[in-house]
């Protein structure tokens, strides 16, 4: 008999671990001048550096320096006035050096938290995450295992090797030890994760995008018994790659491991692989017999000291927190709980707000670039403001607010725009889709239709005020739809004596 | 004009155009087809590209352009250095027939100060070795006594220098590397303070020790060289953002009255050669004659230098070694379609590597085991530091130190090469340099009586205080060579062939 998610969490107490790999979006690499533009040609992004050729030396990048020293204080770190660069020594062919440059005992940035919420079964609950240190390390090349069944170097045929991401910054933020969790563990884990990207997307330190590896999570997980008091041996979840896999990754460690320990096996100190399709992890490296990382100080690098009065500057550059933004936007736009998340689950709160401060009001710019605009973007597989510039879209509303459109003639307009016609005013000028409002027009087309239909004008005029609807749709179907329905009937009915 | 000249007339005689910088160097190229069969200074001419260079120098002359003060005046390169197109090996199986894709900052340098760079130099396989003997090409032998070492790792760029191969050289000093070779070969090399020449290109064998420095016959030609090829180097992060100190004006200057030096007790006695301690004391002398004043100073701390040093430099070297595995560059053994990545990486080294860097590769993982670390490798950067605060203490009291640069004069091949403790011996006086990393010079004073091979004299200054050493070096070869009549080189027999 096995245990379900609830009967191991009754008796088992989580304890997590969350490491999280953050690719910065520097222009060039973390030790060379390399471009780090994602999706290049392989290989055309190197240099003599960052292939680990004889006699290359590495030279840090200051921005990178500066991206890590925003995370730190975003995340309520102390920065350390004294840091350095360890070599890590490792073999392996997508490792150019065969050490990884990293920092190790001395990391930038020590000492954080970031607080989180859930939705818990009596109301918002609040965690407080206690970040243990944020370090700076290079990232490898990647490896493409090519034939075998398994796309793992085991049983392939040969490799391929890419080292366009070999140096590429990387920030790793590790948490300390959550304890006492309980059974939200695998919501905090992924409200942690979710509260941190944002977080790194508003410092526009990284471009923070789980599909491709930009930031990546690993998710420590142990148990122990209710009471015991004492904490288990963990497992180490490696690059869970989504939001939704880090909550079902450690929903499925939380499971795996109650029955293991109800079946008196013991857990392994092993690194674990996610399986997107199952939602379980199968083993990877076990960690029983410690690998030796040799590690000792980078003797090609200075350490890094940085500046008192440059991290203060920093500190006034801070962006406001997202969570604290958030709230200010839901009330001062008055938008329902569900309407915001949605706009932030679309990442589409910033495009909202500058459209709002080009003028336009919140529920409509809301409404076009979640609905509309939207729509068609996920159908083409790119991001909305890809399609239409968010000045276009405030110009559209306005023009509805004015009058000069209708919401019927502002998408044709909008499609106009995302078809490459031009500007709105170029879509309106060259599909001639201006509202008729010239009243002299209109009044041309109600006596054209005062003409054709007698006898309904007659009724009109005698009161039954319901019979001018097909007068109107007469007037509209003349004016080819560009007039104001509104306004028809009102010229209709006053000219009808109503 | 002669190719025994030195750079600096050769340099005026190329300004004066009597000669032309492609006939020098095509003097050189004949000097070394006669006589590089038996000294084996070289490991690869670069023929081509160097006459190319002597050409666009001629013709830059020719045309009134303002050329830099050694431009047209060859150099010989340490096999340590990339330049680009040219095989670069370490001396190393390991990288035959590797040629770099890009040129090294010291190469740079030269190229744009016209420099004719003649070929590539033997050395020991990585800059492991004081005699060598470690080359995978087969060893250097001394100009002075074919059957005898030239000294290490940079033998061949030293004894090309002897040769009259070159009258400028490249070397790279670890832990003695630039020096040794001098004193063996009866020629001048110096150790720039660390981070006061790039070390970009320079394939790495300890990072925390390694410095490039000039090699030369006269302290002048190498303050020249040195003018040249150091500086700030925004590639090298280790590198010193400060002005050079003007080496130059201080080799010419000669004037050392009323200066400090300090005569370090711990590098003498037990393992000097009687001959060694003769002629190091007649030159002490001569710097008493020119009015300095020469005080003992004790550095205790020194007599650990060896031992941290064998473990600060091999923990270094495994991890910048193992780059070599195959998969980018250089030897690849085993890729049969059928063995793995790790078994052709293991292939590779195993084949590659020779004996001296296989003991150091191993000596240096051990030393960063963990479990190991703070005994070995952190004690030894301990020790580091201790004799940093000897140095300090030493030049409170004095402008600069000085010292035998080696214990002996030139051993013969073969003799400590199954002895790696004897040869490690060797390096004892100027490794406590590498390990602060400050300034060091050798320069000539003299022929042991007991075998006739010329002694090295070392001179140390302080950090990014290089002018000191060449001021006091400059003097005392300006004494010497009064004494002598002739410079020290022409009591070396005449090697067979040779001009």
């Amino acid at each position: 008999m096995s245990l379900n998610y609830d009967q191991a969490i009754e008796k088992y107490e989580p304890t997590l671990g969350l490491e999280v790999h953050v690719e910065l979006n520097t222009k060039s690499k973390m030790f060379c001048g390399c471009a780090t533009e994602f999706g290049a040609q392989p290989n055309t992004q190197t240099c003599p550096v960052c292939l680990g050729l004889p006699g290359a030396l590495p030279v840090v990048n200051k921005k990178a320096i500066e991206s890590s020293i925003l995370i730190g204080l975003a995340l309520n770190c102390s920065i350390a006035p004294f840091s350095r660069f360890a070599r890590k020594n490792y073999f392996y062919p997508d490792m150019p050096k065969n050490f990884q440059t990293s920092q190790y005992d001395e990391p930038i940035c020590v000492n954080g938290f970031l607080d989180v919420e859930i939705e818990a079964d009596d109301g918002v609950k609040s965690f407080r995450i206690e970040i243990e240190r944020v370090h700076m390390e290079e990232d490898t090349g990647k490896s493409l295992h090519v034939g075998g069944s398994t796309g793992r170097i085991h049983g392939a045929e040969y490799s391929l090797l890419d080292y366009n991401r070999a140096g590429i910054p990387l920030v790793e933020i590790v948490t300390k030890i959550v304890p006492n969790t309980g059974k939200y563990a695998p919501q905090v884990a992924r409200a942690y994760v979710a509260a941190l990207r944002d977080i790194l997307r508003s410092l526009n330190v990284s471009d923070v995008k789980m599909e491709q590896g930009s930031l990546r999570c690993d998710v420590n997980l142990s148990l122990s018994k209710i009471g015991s008091g004492k904490l288990g041996t963990r497992s180490e979840t490696k690059n869970v790659n989504s939001l939704r896999s880090v909550e079902r990754a450690a929903t499925g460690e939380v499971i795996r491991q109650a029955n293991r320990l109800e079946t008196g096996e013991r857990i392994v100190q092993e690194t674990r692989h996610f399986l997107e399709e199952s939602g379980q992890t199968r083993p990877g490296r076990s960690k029983e017999q410690a690998e030796d990382y040799r590690y000792f100080p980078e003797p090609d690098l200075v350490p890094v000291a940085p500046d008192a009065k440059w991290i203060e500057e920093l500190r006034k550059t801070l962006p406001e927190k997202p969570a604290e933004r958030r709230k200010r936007l839901q009330t001062a736009w008055s938008v329902p709980d569900k309407e915001m998340a949605a706009m932030v689950n679309a990442e589409l709160l910033d495009t909202v707000e500058e459209t709002v401060k080009l003028g336009a009001d919140p529920t409509k710019a809301r409404s076009w670039w979640l609905g509309e605009v939207s729509r068609v973007a996920n159908d083409r597989g790119v991001l909305p403001t890809e399609l239409i510039s968010v000045k276009d879209i405030a110009q559209v509303i306005a023009l509805i607010t004015s009058g000069e459109l209708t919401d019927k003639l502002a998408r044709q307009v909008v499609e106009g725009v995302i078809a490459g016609e031009g500007s709105p005013s170029d879509v309106i000028s060259k599909r001639g889709l201006k509202v008729v409002s010239d009243d002299s027009a209109l009044m041309k087309a109600i006596e054209d239709a005062i003409t054709a239909q007698p006898d309904t004008a007659e009724r009109v005029r005698g009161g039954n005020i319901p019979a001018a609807g097909a007068l109107i749709g007469a007037v509209m179907k003349a004016t080819g739809g560009q007039a104001d329905a509104a306004k028809v009937r009102e010229l209709l009915l006053k000219h009808l004596g109503q | 004009m002669s190719i025994r000249d030195n750079a600096w007339a050769m340099a005026h005689a190329l300004e004066k155009k009597e000669i032309s910088a492609v006939e020098l160097a095509n003097q050189h190229y004949e000097q070394i087809a006669s006589v590089d069969k038996d000294v084996h200074a070289f490991l690869y001419l670069d023929k081509e590209g160097a006459l190319s260079q002597a050409k666009e120098v001629d013709k830059k002359r020719a045309a009134g352009e303002k050329l830099s003060p050694l431009a047209g005046v060859p150099l010989a390169l340490k096999d340590v250095m990339t330049q680009k197109g040219v095989p670069t090996t370490c001396g190393s199986k390991m990288l035959e027939g590797w040629r770099p894709p890009y040129d090294s900052t010291v190469v740079t340098k030269l190229k744009s100060a016209g420099i004719v760079i003649l070929g590539k130099t033997n050395m020991d396989e990585f800059a492991m070795g004081s005699s060598t003997e470690n080359s995978a090409f087969g060893p250097t032998h001394n100009p002075w006594d074919l059957t005898r070492i030239p000294g290490g790792s940079g033998g061949g760029s030293s004894a090309s220098l002897a040769a009259f191969e070159a009258p400028l050289a490249i070397g790279t000093d670890t832990g003695g590397s630039i020096r040794q070779p001098a004193a063996v070969t009866g020629t001048v090399g110096v150790k720039p303070t660390y981070g006061g020449v790039s070390r970009y290109g320079l394939v790495a064998f300890s990072s925390s020790l390694d410095q490039a420095g000039p090699c030369a016959r006269t302290v002048l030609d190498a303050a020249l060289l040195h003018q040249v090829i150091a500086g700030f180097d925004p590639k090298d992060s280790t590198s010193i953002n400060r002005a050079v100190p003007d080496v130059v004006a201080a080799a010419k200057k000669k004037d050392i009255k009323g200066m400090k030096i300090g005569v370090v007790k711990q590098l003498a006695g037990d393992g000097y050669q009687k001959g060694v301690e003769n002629k190091f004391k007649e030159a002490v002398a001569e710097l008493v004659k020119l009015g300095a004043e020469i005080i003992e100073v004790s550095c205790p701390n020194f007599e650990y230098a060896l031992a941290a040093y064998y473990l600060i430099a091999p923990s270094e070297c495994s991890s910048n070694l193992a780059r070599f595995d195959s998969m980018r560059f250089g030897l690849r053994i085993g890729d049969d379609g059928v063995k793995g990545a790790e078994e052709v990486m293991n292939l590779t080294r195993q084949a590659g590597f020779g004996r001296e860097v296989k003991r150091r590769i191993i000596l240096g993982t051990y030393a960063l085991s963990s479990g190991y670390y703070d005994a070995y490798y952190g004690s030894a950067q301990k020790v580091r530091t201790l004799i940093k605060r000897d140095f300090d203490a030493a030049f409170e009291k004095c402008d600069v130190l000085i010292s035998p640069t080696a214990p002996t004069t030139a051993f013969k091949i073969g003799e400590k090469s199954n002895d790696p403790l004897a040869m490690y011996l060797n390096d004892i006086a100027t490794i406590p340099v590498n390990m602060a990393g400050i300034g060091g010079m050798s320069l000539p004073c003299g022929l042991a009586e007991e075998d006739n091979l010329p002694v090295g004299f070392q001179i140390m200054s302080p950090a990014m205080k290089d002018d000191r050493m060449y001021l006091v070096g400059g003097a005392l070869e300006a004494a010497l060579l009064s004494k002598w009549g002739k410079p020290i080189l022409d009591f070396a027999p005449k090697l067979a062939g040779s001009k």
